[in-house]
């Protein structure tokens, strides 16, 4: 069956999926149960599933994250929502210090099946600290999956990778685009691979390197760039930890010219990961210094200002003319 | 106008005297040699197993390791009172109860020898690993106690924590669910009086750590932590509770931490030898055997007997553990996921060769 959906509701039928295909998925959250989650992610689930399976939580973050540890070591397939990524660090011990190397410090005796799933990203005008970018805090974690959707059918298929894989995962849903647009999807129940990048758009002139809400504005500055005689090859990184680098380095081993878009702050953000590897691995097919258009380096404004500091697609537009013109 | 809206009391059950005399009737069990000459044999084996872990580091054959001097009847009475379907989600002191619980000694040795294979321990079942991050285990218990609500099956989860653990979110946050979903676990903390170098009275300035429970509405109490009956009586009833599934509860065991933090310490630094002499007079391991001289239970030629064959059992560990050779390069990478991405297999293959003296490490 197909529905023209939003990205909100592919997330709400890849959670209904899992839980109908396998009773050991359970939900837990603040808000999640009666609410249906504030961004209604988890709307009807009670009534589908009850309240022994889509669990409201006590207020306390720290306690979420320590509560899936301990229930994904007894089997149980724990999907946590942290109701915005602002508000994610406290549960960040237990997925560092514990989830991400259960199985590691144990010689695989027990493991955290665990996903962990928060809204981020900013563009929706929210209130202080609903508007981060921090991604890149998690992907340097050794163990952890970091996985970020940017579509409709990217989130119902990497979610339903997500929650069926035995390692713990993050998955972070860009909150600006969970109504941006609505395609089909298929309730199939077929996941998406965890460990490929998906290359959204072929093109032999340069390829752009993005993921999360900006897929949106890098597809858009592709197409204005095809007008301009510029083939844009776009790629959605998808899951930055294990990152697929293999692809990205065939593609721009073949384009020789490379955009590396993200929200979040640039130093030391996964673009710099991806252009070091680049670098390293492709520094000969390369025609032009790889650039980046990114977050500033700031915090993240109040919402009167936070158009500012994402990248828009004139920016895209102009980094991809500017390495271009490199000769 | 305002009127008395809660008012909460807090027990402390105690039934030996300090040089192991009963300070008035005992439960009718206690009279018999079962189940305290038990608890007596494996509190003489963990003071052994103590010892011979202090002595490793001192000559170079073991990392730092956190002694469980003074724990003893906490750790063994606790650890013999758990049905195997239960679980355990220990911090970093109890040695003991893991081996009670089915891991082998030496694989104890192999953790604090600086071995991941130290938790890996096939024999443990379910229970979760050491945990070194202060009180973040507590959380893991509620969870795992979650699961087993869940599914409706009548298994207790026991979690240990120190003095100082308590002042830490965590466990807050963790007894306030357990009272909330009625979940079947006991938190059990082992208050020895001292974290580290800071005393317990500068932890917090409650009266009782057992009186934490009344602010998430679970039950508390106290108990002496040197008095083998008086846990056996306080634990098996809170054990049995959460497996009945009437909830959770928080102990209490009141003890004196005998040795240094670690290997790594030295409390002379912060604690009066006097405080440390007086303890000793309350230590757990003389009053029990005082108490089962005095039944006849108990007499100098077991006793002597005991010590050669801990002696034994603790000396063939430590050569098993001294004999295993380290992991191989593999595994550093193998057991992160389940299985092994690309680029972290990149990274394995250079380790081979830096290891085998190959091509240098990039």
């Amino acid at each position: 069956m197909s529905n023209a959906i939003t990205m909100i509701e592919a997330v709400n039928l890849a959670l209904a999926r899992a839980m109908t295909d396998d009773p050991d998925v359970i939900l837990l959250g603040e808000d999640i149960a009666t609410n249906g989650g504030v961004f209604r992610a988890t709307v009807g689930l009670l009534e589908q599933f009850g309240e022994r399976r889509v669990i409201d939580t006590p207020l306390a973050e720290t306690m979420i994250g320590g509560l899936a540890v301990g229930m994904s070591t007894q089997g149980l397939r724990p999907v946590a929502e942290i109701q915005f990524m602002g508000f994610i660090f406290p549960a960040l011990d237990h997925l560092i210090a514990h989830a991400a190397r259960m199985r590691n410090r144990t010689r695989g005796r027990l493991h955290c099946p665990l996903v962990l799933r928060a809204p981020f990203g900013g563009g929706i005008r929210a209130p202080e600290h609903h508007s981060e970018s921090t991604e890149t805090l998690m992907a340097h974690i050794p163990g952890l999956r970091v996985v970020i959707p940017s579509s409709p059918a990217r989130a119902y298929g990497l979610l339903l990778a997500a929650i069926r894989c035995n390692d713990p995962v993050v998955f972070l849903e860009p909150k600006r685009i969970y109504r941006a647009s609505k395609t089909l999807v298929e309730d199939n129940g077929q996941a998406l691979p965890l460990d490929t990048c998906f290359t959204l758009r072929e093109g032999g002139d340069i390829t752009l390197i993005c993921w999360g809400a900006v897929v949106q504005e890098t597809l858009e500055a592709a197409t204005r760039l095809a007008d301009k005689g510029i083939g844009c090859e776009v790629i959605d990184v998808a899951t930055l930890n294990p990152i697929d680098h293999d692809t990205l380095l065939a593609s721009v081993s073949r384009t020789g010219r490379c955009v590396i878009i993200h929200e979040a702050p640039r130093h030391g953000g996964m673009g710099a990961e991806i252009a070091a590897t680049l670098a390293e691995k492709a520094l000969l097919s390369l025609q032009a210094p790889i650039r980046r258009v990114t977050g500033y380096d700031a915090v993240m404004p109040y919402y009167r200002n936070e158009q500012i500091y994402l990248p828009s697609v004139e920016d895209i537009m102009s980094a991809v003319e500017q390495t271009m013109e490199f000769v | 106008m305002s009127e008395l809206v809660y008012r909460g009391e807090i027990q402390l059950t105690r039934y030996l005297a300090d040089d192991g005399t009963p300070l008035g009737p005992l439960p009718g069990w206690a009279q018999g040699p079962d189940p305290l000459t038990g608890y007596y044999r494996q509190m003489v084996l963990a003071r052994q197993f103590d010892t011979k872990a202090i002595a490793l580091q001192r000559t170079g054959q073991l990392g730092t390791y956190a002694s469980l001097l003074g724990a003893e009847a906490i750790d063994v009475v606790t650890a013999c009172l758990m049905q195997p379907s239960d679980v355990l989600v220990p911090y970093y002191r109890n040695h003991i109860m893991q081996v009670i619980r089915g891991a082998e000694m030496h694989e104890v040795l192999l953790y604090w020898g600086g071995d991941e294979r130290g938790n890996a321990c096939p024999g443990m079942n379910q229970d979760l690993p050491n945990c070194v991050p202060i009180a973040t285990q507590c959380l893991h218990a509620s969870g795992v106690a979650s699961a087993i609500k869940i599914r409706d099956e009548k298994r207790a989860v026991l979690t240990m924590i120190g003095d100082g653990g308590t002042s830490k979110g965590d466990f807050m946050e963790a007894i306030n669910v357990a009272g909330a979903w009625q979940l079947p676990v006991v938190f059990l903390v082992n208050n020895n009086q001292w974290a580290i170098s800071v005393p317990r009275s500068r932890q917090t300035c409650a009266q009782t750590l057992a009186q934490k429970a009344l602010g998430a509405g679970i039950r508390g109490e106290q108990v002496d932590g040197n008095d083998a009956i008086a846990l056996h009586e306080v634990i098996s009833r809170a054990l049995e509770q959460a497996r009945q599934g009437k909830g959770p509860t928080l102990i209490e065991a009141l003890s004196y931490r005998l040795s240094d933090h670690t290997t790594a310490d030295d409390a002379t630094r912060y604690r009066e030898q006097s405080e440390l002499k007086a303890a000793w007079e309350r230590e757990p391991v003389q009053r029990l055997r005082n108490y089962l001289h005095q039944c006849g239970h108990w007499d100098e030629s077991r006793e002597q007997a005991l010590l050669e064959e801990t002696k034994t059992t603790v000396q063939s560990a430590v050569e098993q553990y001294l004999a295993t050779p380290s992991q191989p390069v593999d595994d550093l990478f193998d057991y992160l996921y389940e299985e092994c991405p690309p680029g972290l297999a990149e990274q394995r293959e250079q380790a081979r060769q830096k290891m085998a003296g190959g091509e240098h490490h990039e």
